[in-house]
């Protein structure tokens, strides 16, 4: 279980305020209009945003303070989560060791990863020889071996087109069911929430409300996100 | 973003020592000068005058030289010819030549017996005498314009090819590329180079006094050679020490303050090919710059190489020595700006401009500082190499740094927290991922070191070893005994040396990369 | 292991009692001194014949240095310093006198300082180009009036050359200097740091005189054969200029330091300072000189201030260079 114990992030005017639960193994969006700190509050979670006051807890166990590498979670970015100078195989090695030092076995799980995600055999390519959703998977490949319990996604698919994302968010969901992750994703397309159809976790007017079911929120959603969703 | 949850590790520890080092060897040095003086005399109104004129023609020839880089570094990034990666090499050479050399070289030239005299006499027009401010911003602007184009063109380069393909896709005119992508990019990158230029430039001592004409071209640093060597004034050397340095700190500060990063982000290494802008306008642009920076050095060739079959076996093995001192100090410049720049991304900018001192600081006082220093505990004919290997990489540092930081800045901004979220930290993050992706800035900064080190007489005279010179002092051995045509062709070989080396190191950095 | 331990130890004891044996001298010369192409190497190789001592030199600006070590100073002799710092380094103390008969050195000047002895000498001196000018100025005059001839000086703040020129200046035109120092101006194409910048800037062509020393077409004549260069020589006279040689006080070798200031005005070592050091030797009979040296032109008459008169006029002097030219 995730815990934002009376959490408080003060960057300059803004500020943002999380006092809430995730359950292990959650499927949750973070919703919000655009300024509001939806990226802030998992900046704050991954360890790039320091926290003004409160905890931060995973089992119980106090992780405010530590480094971003130390923490139970597994990050992909909006972009720029591939290193374009190295391997396909390189970029995925580097979850399971940073010095990308690894043996046989570990060889072979970088394969095992890849293959998972479908791309077999693309292991000496470079990011740049790769389509947007290629890329996509190697990150995902990547979280895999990273073997951490909390997978957090800031607005992982948003260049892709519609039905790449779909096809993205549903290998996404698969795998992190498999593997009873708890997942945390910012997305601004209320579709992607639905499509994950776990909770919903909105952030507006500088506070992260406890999370709640997606689909019926999504009916019904509050005023401040009303003008956001459209008609 | 700060990652203020990151430990101190050995990157800050080396960062610490690399600064501490640099504040001994410029601000530690005029202290024990201004120690050692007997008393402290005011400055004279010759000294002030000096002062501004050292102020003055440094910023006209820093700026100058800036704006001419643009069109020639946009040129470059933007056309693929033959000859292109020569061109690029051969920038770096007026920038290591020995003083004297250049001068002679700029001389042929632009001097009153020289090929553009000729010519105007030929055109049956007045001739120009090169001697006055005008000469002192040429010859200026000849050493400096290269560097300039070499550190803008870097900029240029940094753009991601993505960017590009956007503004292509968009039927972005070159205009609009100027306003959206490049100029961006400049405001990042300009106001270091005016700067580190003009530091350069208020060191100037030789080269002002001769092309200038006379003692109006008198520089700060022509008076503190007084104060040492004539004088024996060692308190007044001290004040117009800390004169310069000031100058120079208060300078490094400002411009490192002026700079604004581009924020253009990320790419995948790609390469685009351009076709916007004016082909004839750059193909001018490149004609002019390459005939004005490959006349003088044609001359200094041609003058050398009568002398060749005569030098002496002594002659070629001071090169030799030369050639390891300065892959030395490539080395150490690499990490101490390495070190620097790492440093200085956790605690701000204060740290980079440390690396800028060296250059504001006077060679003559850092060797009368570091002999005053040592020599009551180790004999200084001994410290001479390693003393040469150091001073010489403290002095390459600024431009190194110059040529790593802005791509450091925007590595870590791009790449930081995808690195720290792995785990990726230390000598691991070191190897997989700066040093590969800096590798251009890397080769370019250690090439410079190499070359500006080969042609360093290091005025470290105090130091020296007579049976272990480097090739710029048995240089200058070679016209005190008369023999200019032998010196000549020893400063044929230390350009050949020193751009063979540039090249080694650049082209090491540049190598799967089409540009 | 132990015979192997036994016959290192021997060979090292023999080696630092061979080592032992050499006394050291240490010389403190200037750059071009200690050059393999100056004087230093055949000095030294001569005096160790005799000496049962390894000659070693320290090499850089000699006086600066000096005043730095001050009484800590590991040179035994000093050699290559000039006139216009002797002052200076009187007022150190550091020095011992030098021991040496100067009543028949082949000097145009008579010497009596018994502290700094000299070794060689010269005049400063307009060089030319005979290809270029037929008809070189006999007078001071006659060269200042020629504004159409274009010369390179050196700077007096940063060149003993330069210096020496603003003395000969003074010591021709006493009160109306500043007049002189005008004209001079007008046909000053430039001004170097050093001597080297501007001997180069005449070998180019840059420049159709330049200033040098009287005895700089020995170089020419001797190494080149060119017999193109020649000195101007004025009536009024030329300013001599001497490098000398002293014993330090806080030497740890005195017997060798004062067999060194011996050996300076012996015929060995004079014989080498023409060809080696391109200046006249201060104690050479004329007939001893090399063939190039008798070719040379020379002035009658040699100009010399004392190293108080000098330190008094210099400011002066300066400041209406510097007036002169700055304009």
């Amino acid at each position: 279980m995730l815990t934002f114990d009376k959490v408080e992030i003060v960057q300059g005017d803004f500020s943002l305020t999380a006092d809430l639960l995730v359950p292990a193994g959650a499927k949750v969006s973070v919703i919000g209009p655009s300024g509001a700190g939806k990226s802030t509050l998992l900046s704050a979670l991954a360890g790039f945003v320091p926290v003004t006051s409160g905890r931060i807890l995973w089992n119980g166990e106090d992780i405010t303070k530590a480094a971003p590498a130390d923490r139970p979670l597994a990050m992909v970015f909006q972009d720029s989560n591939l290193f374009p100078h190295l391997t396909v195989a390189q970029n995925v090695g580097l979850g399971l060791k940073p010095s990308l030092k690894l043996s046989p076995q570990q060889n072979a799980r970088v394969a095992e990863a890849l293959a998972r995600v479908g791309l077999n055999g693309f292991d000496d390519r470079k990011p740049a020889a790769l389509s947007g959703g290629q890329r996509s998977r190697v990150a995902l490949a990547r979280v895999l071996l990273r073997d951490k319990p909390v997978m957090v996604l800031d607005e992982p698919f948003a260049a892709l087109g519609p039905a790449l994302r779909v096809e993205m968010l549903a290998l996404m969901a698969e795998i992190a069911q498999e593997r009873g992750l708890t997942v945390l994703m910012v997305t601004h397309d209320p579709k992607d929430a639905r499509q994950l159809d776990g909770s919903t976790i909105l952030v507006a007017d500088g506070v992260a409300h406890a999370p709640v079911p997606t689909g019926p929120f999504l009916d019904a959603p509050p005023d401040v996100l009303r003008a956001y969703l459209g008609g | 973003m700060a990652e203020r949850v990151q430990p101190i590790n050995l990157s800050t520890f080396g960062g610490a020592a690399v600064v501490a080092l640099l504040l001994v060897l410029t601000l530690g040095t005029l202290g024990a000068v201004a120690w050692r003086a007997e008393e402290v005399s005011a400055l004279s109104k010759n000294d002030w005058s000096a002062v501004r004129f050292t102020l003055w023609q440094a910023a006209v020839s820093a700026v100058l030289s800036a704006v001419f880089a643009i069109p020639v570094a946009r040129a470059l990034a933007r056309r693929q010819f033959r000859g292109r990666a020569l061109l690029l090499t051969v920038l770096g050479a007026p920038f290591i030549l020995p003083v004297i050399v250049a001068v002679l070289g700029l001389l042929a030239v632009y001097g009153r017996s020289g090929i553009v005299s000729d010519v105007l006499a030929w055109a049956g027009l007045e001739p120009v005498s090169i001697y006055g401010w005008q000469g002192v911003i040429l010859a200026h602007v000849f050493f400096n314009l290269p560097l300039a184009t070499r550190l803008i063109l870097q900029g240029w380069l940094s753009i991601p090819a993505e960017r590009f393909r956007l503004a292509q896709s968009l039927g972005f005119d070159s205009r609009d590329i100027a306003k959206h992508l490049e100029w961006p990019m400049l405001r990042e990158v300009l106001p270091g180079v005016v700067m580190v230029i003009f530091l350069i430039c208020t060191t100037s001592f030789a080269v002002a006094l001769a092309l200038g004409g006379g003692p109006k071209a008198t520089t700060i640093e022509l008076a503190i050679y007084q104060a040492f060597r004539f004088d024996f004034d060692l308190g007044k050397a001290a004040l117009l020490g800390l004169v310069q340095f000031a100058i120079g700190a208060v300078l490094a500060l400002a411009s490192l303050g002026i700079s604004v990063p581009s924020g253009h982000g990320a790419g995948l290494d790609r390469v685009v090919p351009r076709n916007d802008g004016s082909k004839v306008v750059d193909a001018i642009a490149i004609a002019v710059v390459a005939l004005f920076l490959i006349t003088p050095l044609a001359m200094i060739v041609a003058k050398g190489l009568p002398g060749l079959p005569d030098l002496s076996l002594s002659i070629l093995s001071a090169a030799w020595r030369s050639v390891w001192v300065a892959v030395a100090s490539a080395g150490l410049t690499v990490i101490m700006a390495l070190a620097l720049a790492l440093l200085s991304l956790r605690w701000g900018r204060g740290v980079e401009a440390v690396g800028y001192l060296s250059v504001a600081a006077s060679p003559l006082v850092i060797g009368t500082g570091l002999f005053i220093l040592t020599y009551r505990w180790i004999n200084p004919v001994l410290l001479a190499l390693p003393v040469t290997v150091l001073v010489n990489a403290a002095m390459s540092l600024p431009f190194t740094l110059r040529a790593l930081s802005p791509a450091l800045r925007q590595l870590e901004e791009n790449y930081g927290r995808l690195a720290t979220s792995l785990g990726l930290s230390g000598w691991a993050r070191l190897r997989i991922v700066v040093l590969p992706r800096l590798r251009r800035p890397l080769g370019f900064g250690a090439g410079l070191a190499a070359a500006l080190s080969m042609g360093d007489l290091g005025v470290i005279t105090l130091f020296a070893d007579p049976s272990r010179a480097t090739l710029p002092l048995a240089l200058y051995n070679l016209m005190t005994a008369y023999r200019m045509e032998q010196a000549f062709a020893a400063a044929l070989v230390l350009l050949a040396l020193s751009l063979t080396l540039f090249w080694l190191f650049d082209r090491g950095g540049r190598v799967d990369a089409d540009l | 292991m132990k015979k192997t331990l036994s016959s290192v130890g021997l060979i090292a004891l023999a080696t630092t009692a061979f080592a032992e044996e050499k006394p050291v001298l240490t010389v403190y010369a200037p750059d071009y001194f200690t050059s393999e192409w100056g004087p230093g190497p055949k000095i030294e190789a001569a005096f160790e014949k005799t000496c049962g001592c390894d000659l070693q030199y320290v090499a850089g600006d000699v006086l600066p240095r000096l005043l730095l070590e001050g009484e800590r100073t590991k040179a035994d002799v000093v050699i290559g310093l000039n006139t216009d710092v002797t002052k200076r380094a009187r007022e150190t103390g550091l020095f011992l006198p030098h021991g040496q008969d100067t009543s028949d050195l082949t000097l145009p000047i008579e010497w009596t300082d018994d502290v700094f002895l000299p070794f060689n000498w010269g005049h400063t001196a307009f060089i030319y180009n005979t290809e270029k000018m037929s008809n070189a100025p006999t007078t001071f005059d006659a060269f200042l009036a020629d504004e159409g001839t274009k010369v390179v000086l050196q700077d007096p703040r940063s060149s003993i050359s330069g210096l020496a020129l603003m003395l000969w200046v003074k010591a021709v035109y006493g009160d109306d200097s500043q007049e002189a120092f005008n004209k001079l101006a007008r046909k000053t194409l430039t001004v170097t740091k050093g001597w080297s910048e501007s001997y180069g800037m005449f070998t180019d062509g840059e420049a159709d005189m330049v200033l040098s020393y009287t005895t700089s077409p020995a170089y020419h004549i001797i190494a080149e054969g060119d017999e193109t260069k020649r000195a101007a020589i004025f009536d009024e006279g030329h300013y001599f200029m001497t490098e000398l040689a002293a014993r330090v006080k806080t030497s740890e070798q005195p017997e060798l330091a004062q067999a060194f200031m011996g050996f300076v005005l012996s015929e060995t070592f004079q014989e080498m300072i023409p060809t080696a050091n391109w200046s006249f030797p201060a104690k050479l009979d004329a007939d001893k000189l090399p063939e190039g040296f008798k070719k040379l032109d020379m002035p009658k008459k040699a100009l010399f201030y004392s190293e108080d008169e000098a330190a008094g006029l210099r400011d002066a002097a300066l400041e209406e260079w510097l007036s002169a030219f700055s304009q």
